[in-house]
Parts: C-alpha cells; structure tokens; sequence
C-alpha cells in the first residue's frame, strides 16, 4: 500500500513537475540586480569600506598595551572594577596572540555591522510596535532572515558586492539586526497601557508619548535587543572571513584549511575575549538606563 | 471660540459636563447593535451576540464643583464611560459636552487641548512614570502644557505640599507606598489645573485604612478646591461617602440620585443588592430618620441639625431620656429622633410590593 501511494506521487506529482525554480529566480534576480543597480553597490562598497579601513586603522592607531588599559577603562565605566579586570586580562590574552591586528579589524566590523543594524532596527521596531500591517510584513521576514543558514547570505552578497570587507558587514547587518527588531516591538508592546494611557489622558502628543514614554520604558528590553545584534554580529563576522572579510575570520578559516589547531585556538580565543567584552559592556549599559536604575530602587 | 449649542438643549451647555443619549458598543455591527439598544432590548439579548454594549443610553450633567460617583460591578462600562469623557475613547452614539464645547465634533489636535487644559485624569494602578521622581511625575502635565520650568517647578512643589507628599519630592515612585504613590497621581492631576478630574477606581486598589484616608482627603481638598469631579469605583460605600450624586451603571444608568435617595429607594433589586451591605449610619442624616414633633413639648431637648449622620446622633440619643430634637438651619425645629427610630433606618425596610412578591411563592 505504502509503495502503491509512493509510486503514485513519484509519478503523478514529482515527475511531471520542472525543477524547482525559486533558486534560479533569485540567481536571476540578483543576476540583473548587479547589472541595474550598479552604482548603488559601487556606492555603499566605498563607503563602507573607507568606514571599516578608518575605524581599523583608528583602533590601531595607539599600541596595543595602550588600548588594552582603554578597554579596561571602558569596562570599569560600564559596570565596574570586577569587569574592567576580566577585560584587561581577556585582551592582554589577544594582544599576546599575534593576532591583535585582526582582532580590531574584527571589532571595527562588529561596530559598524552593529551601529548600521541599530539604527535601521530601532525605527522598524517602532514601526512594527505601532501599526500591526507592518509587524504582520516584518515578522514572516524576519524569522527568514534569521532561519536562513548564515552561508547563504554570502552568496548573493558576494555576487553583489565582490569579494571583501563590505559583504562581510552587508551580510552581518542583515544576520543580526532581526533581534533589534523583534525586541523593540515586543519592548514598546509590554509598556503598561495605563501609563500610555496617562499620557494621553494629559493632552501629550504621540510624538512625546513614544520619545518620553514608551522609548524610555522599553530601553531595557531594546538594551537586550541591540545586546543580541552585537553578539550575533560577531558571530557572523568570523564566518564573513570566508568571503575575503579579513579579521579574525581570515585567520580561523585559513586555519581550518590546513588543520592548524594552535592558529586557529589562539584566533578563536581572540573573538571569545571580543565577545566578553562586548557583552558584558553592553550589559552595563543596559543596566543604568533610567527605567533599570529605578527598578533596583527600592524604599 | 465658536460654542456649539446643542440644538435642542441649551442647559447642557452650561453645566460642566453633560452626556446625551450616549452609547459605546465594541465589535462589528456597532451601530446597528445601537439602534436594537434604543428600542429597549436589554444588553443581553440583542441579534448580534458578538458585539459588546459598555455604555447604552447615558443622560445626565453634572454641575460645576460637583461630585458625581458612576458606581457599578465590572462590566458595567463605567471604566468606558470615563474613557469617552476625555476623548480616550470614541461614542458610537450620542455628544460628550465639555464646558459648552462637544468632543464630537474636535480634532485630534484640539481634543489634545481639551486635555491639558480642561480635564484630568486619575488612575486606579496610579500608572507614574517609574523613572521619574515624584516632582518629575506630578510636572508632566505642566510639561505638556509647555508651562516655563520655574513655574512649573513652584506649582508642582506646592501641589506635592498639598497632597501631604512635602519631603518626598525627590523619590522615584517605586519608593513609595501605594497610598503615597496614588496621592502623587492625584497631585499630577491637580497640578494640570483642570476645572474637570477624572477619577477612574483611583482609590480601588489601595488597602481599605488607606483608602479611606484618602476618601478623606479628597473630600477635604474638595472643599478649598471646588473642582468638577467623576468618580469611578464599585464600592457603594465609598460612593456614598463621597458623591454628591450616585450613578448606578449596569449597562444603562438603573438609578441616578443621591446617596439617601438610592438608600431609601432603590429603583431595582439590582441596586437593592448593592444598599443592603452598605453602612447605613454613615448615609442617613437625622431628617430621613426623624419622626415628626406632634404636640410635644420640644423645648428641653438637645438639637442637632437635620444634616448630621446618624452615626454621630447615637451620644446624643444616649445622653438624654428625651428624644433629639432635629433642627433646619434657621433653628425651627423639624421632628424629634428617637432610638427606636434609629433602629428603625438601620435596617433596610423593603417596601411592600417587594415583600408580597417573596412571600407568595411560600404561600403556593
């Protein structure tokens, strides 16, 4: 029986079907996109490239003892003396491995990789939070955007912009900003209705109600948001090594293909200090938004 | 400013707030649902039993410097009633008058206007901004009104003063205690200057020493203040203790009157059921108690005066051998109160009709 209905469907339905053609439409459009948009991607290729050789060449500006005690610096602001010395300790460890050069270059990608995702994230959030045709559009979107296998996203990226710096950011943007996004909504969606409420009970304008209601209110919500983009931009970073990205990236895969375990250790270690970092720093942030320094308060 | 008359009712536009044939019916099929409810089909029994009727049929004005208490059980659309009063929420049928003006028939912009400088709102979960200190939270609707910081900084101070709030300016909400935290969201109300305060089951959610207290003070401020208050809650005690007049919602208003009018009369078993667990004493005044002078010889007596409650006539009544005398404001005397009168009030009486119509089915 089960055979029976199995050469049934084989030939009643599978054989007679073409091949399946959603991959050569998008080979196709992305075919002509590269040939109609030329100037766009010449465009954003300049820019973000210069972006990512300044940002590089900034953080390497100063030699890389000094910049561990700047991190270290920045840690101890963020949050305090506990992390500043997880930190110093964490980069002494990645300027040790002769790979610190790419651990900045690394780290510029990640910031503007992560600054670029935010401020497209947080609007669409608040879009999506406001009017419920926008979020119905941007949710099926964005688990697409998320579910699809990272290596995927190179490709057309790749075919788009060449191989280099400005695919690795292009495809990390799109990998990590769907967190931003999703937790915005959610964000300003769990604002008490009340309070909401109260601000229009008062005359305020929609405007002042988002700026000083219900953006200050879902701060920490949207603060772990970002906090998820920054970690999923680094993981993407490393496998944008792959398409020409340079970083940490280029180290771990070249290391992969030639079975170098200690290369590819130390490089590995370099993005986990990175990750520490950014992490941590970020939670600190989150942490002393107003909304999150009133909810520690207590009488 | 062009005021748009009613066409039929010029008094509504002089009282400070006036409702007309109000409806508010949620789901599709709203306004059909409205011309059902018009005709007198009871909420539960329309055609469409997918939408919800909140508010049918809402008549009444309200006097400047009145307090008027919209009282009823969950479900009753007073929370929508009190939503439509400042435009939160849009009639399906039926004008809002606010000071003469309709919210009909106002912009976004100008019901925004409405809202900063006519009516204030009060919530029951005190809904304050949890990063801001006090005086930040009771500033906002000054804020909004883009009253200058030093100005706004002085009347928020002094309203934080009025509440019984001095010293605890600089505190984030969540320091407080419930009772301190609402006392700044009335405050916040107070500050915005309104002629008209919203009050939405403000005191609801507080503990009942607390809340009384807070009864007590609202009626105290009340009396330097003289504001136009609606008072939400589904508590006939607190709405007898404050109101001036009592609207008991279910649906449709059932009765509209004062505390004793409501007490002594209740249209329906519906209000019945809510006047038995009330604490009669603290309604009653010695005029609905007393019984009248006859011949006797009333000049011994002690007198009160007819306004007083009947919780404050039982020492008098216990002092003397002799009935109290119960005198009107000019000193002439009204009727005597005697124990067995107070007793009498005490206990709800049900009229006849009432009771003919349990008994007969023992009879059967």
């Amino acid at each position: 029986m089960i055979d029976y209905l199995h050469d049934w469907f084989w030939t009643y339905i599978w054989k007679p079907l073409p091949d399946i053609p959603f991959g050569d439409w998008m080979e196709s459009f992305v075919r002509w996109a590269r040939d109609a948009w030329a100037p766009l991607f010449e465009g954003t290729n300049t820019f973000l490239e210069s972006l990512h050789t300044g940002l590089s060449d900034a953080l390497l500006w100063l030699p890389s003892g000094l910049m561990v005690i700047i991190f270290a610096a920045i840690a101890y602001f963020a949050k305090g003396w506990r992390l500043a010395a997880l930190v110093g300790v964490g980069m002494f460890v990645a300027a040790w491995t002769p790979y610190w050069e790419e651990t900045m270059e690394s780290l510029a990608m990640v910031l503007i990789a992560t600054v670029i995702a935010t401020v497209l994230a947080i609007p669409l959030g608040i879009l999506a939070a406001e009017n419920r045709t926008a979020s119905a559009i941007a949710r099926p979107i964005l688990d697409f955007m998320q579910t699809l296998p990272q290596f995927v996203y190179l490709l057309p990226v790749v075919m788009l912009w060449g191989i280099g710096v400005t695919p690795g950011i292009i495809a990390t943007i799109i990998f990590c900003m769907p967190p931003g996004v999703r937790l915005t909504e959610l964000g300003i969606r769990q604002v008490d209705q009340e309070v909401v409420e109260a601000g229009q009970a008062f005359g305020a304008s929609p405007a002042k109600i988002l700026a000083g209601i219900k953006l200050p209110l879902a701060l920490p919500t949207i603060a772990a948001g970002l906090n998820q983009v920054i970690m999923l931009a680094l993981s993407m970073v490393v496998i944008a090594g792959m398409v020409g990205g340079g970083g940490l990236g280029g180290v771990i895969v070249s290391a992969l293909g030639r079975v170098e375990i200690a290369k590819g250790f130390n490089a590995g270690l370099a993005v986990v200090v990175l990750a520490v970092f950014l992490d941590r720093v970020m939670q600190g942030l989150a942490d002393r938004t107003p909304v999150a320094r009133a909810a520690r308060v207590r009488a | 400013m062009l005021l748009r008359l009613p066409p039929d009712n010029r008094k509504e536009a002089m009282s400070a707030l006036a409702v007309d044939s109000l409806y508010k019916v949620f789901g599709k099929g709203a306004r059909q649902a409205v011309a059902e409810l018009e005709s007198g089909v009871p909420r539960d029994q329309l055609t469409n039993q997918k939408v919800t009727a909140a508010v049918i049929d809402h008549n009444f004005e309200i006097a400047s410097g009145e307090i008027f208490v919209v009282m009823g059980l969950s479900g009753s659309g007073k929370s929508t009633l009190i939503r439509m009063l400042n435009g939160l929420l849009e009639p399906t049928a039926g004008s809002i008058w606010i000071d003469g003006v309709e919210l009909g028939g106002l912009s976004n912009k100008g019901i925004r206007e409405l809202r900063r400088d006519k009516v204030s709102m009060v919530f029951q979960h005190f809904a304050l901004l949890p990063h801001r200190t006090v005086l930040e939270n009771v500033a906002f609707g000054l804020e909004i009104k883009k009253t200058p910081t030093a100005e706004r900084t002085a009347k928020a101070l002094e309203t934080v003063e009025m509440v019984g709030l001095a010293g605890q300016e600089d505190k984030l909400p969540s320091q407080l205690s419930g009772g301190m935290r609402q006392r700044v969201g009335l405050a916040r109300a107070l500050a915005a200057d309104t002629e008209i305060l919203l009050m939405d089951e403000a005191f609801s959610a507080l503990d009942p020493l607390i809340r009384q207290e807070m009864q007590d003070q609202l009626l105290d401020l009340q009396k330097t203040l003289n504001k136009t208050i609606v008072f939400i809650t589904h508590d006939l005690n607190e709405a007898m203790k404050i109101g001036d007049r009592i609207a008991i919602c279910d649906g449709r208003i059932v009765q509209l009157g004062t505390a004793e009018d409501i007490l002594l009369h209740p249209a329906d078993d519906y209000v019945a059921e809510f006047t038995a667990d009330v604490d009669r004493s603290r309604v009653l005044t010695a005029e609905a108690v007393m019984e009248p002078c006859g011949n006797t010889d009333t000049s011994d007596f002690d007198t009160v005066e007819s306004d007083t409650l009947v919780s404050e006539l039982y020492e008098h009544v216990l002092s003397s051998e002799d009935p109290v005398l119960v005198v009107d404001d000019r000193a002439d005397p009204l009727g005597v109160v005697t124990p067995r009168g107070i007793i009498k009030s005490l206990a709800p009486e049900p009229d006849d009709e009432a009771d003919a119509a349990v008994e007969e089915p023992e009879h059967a």
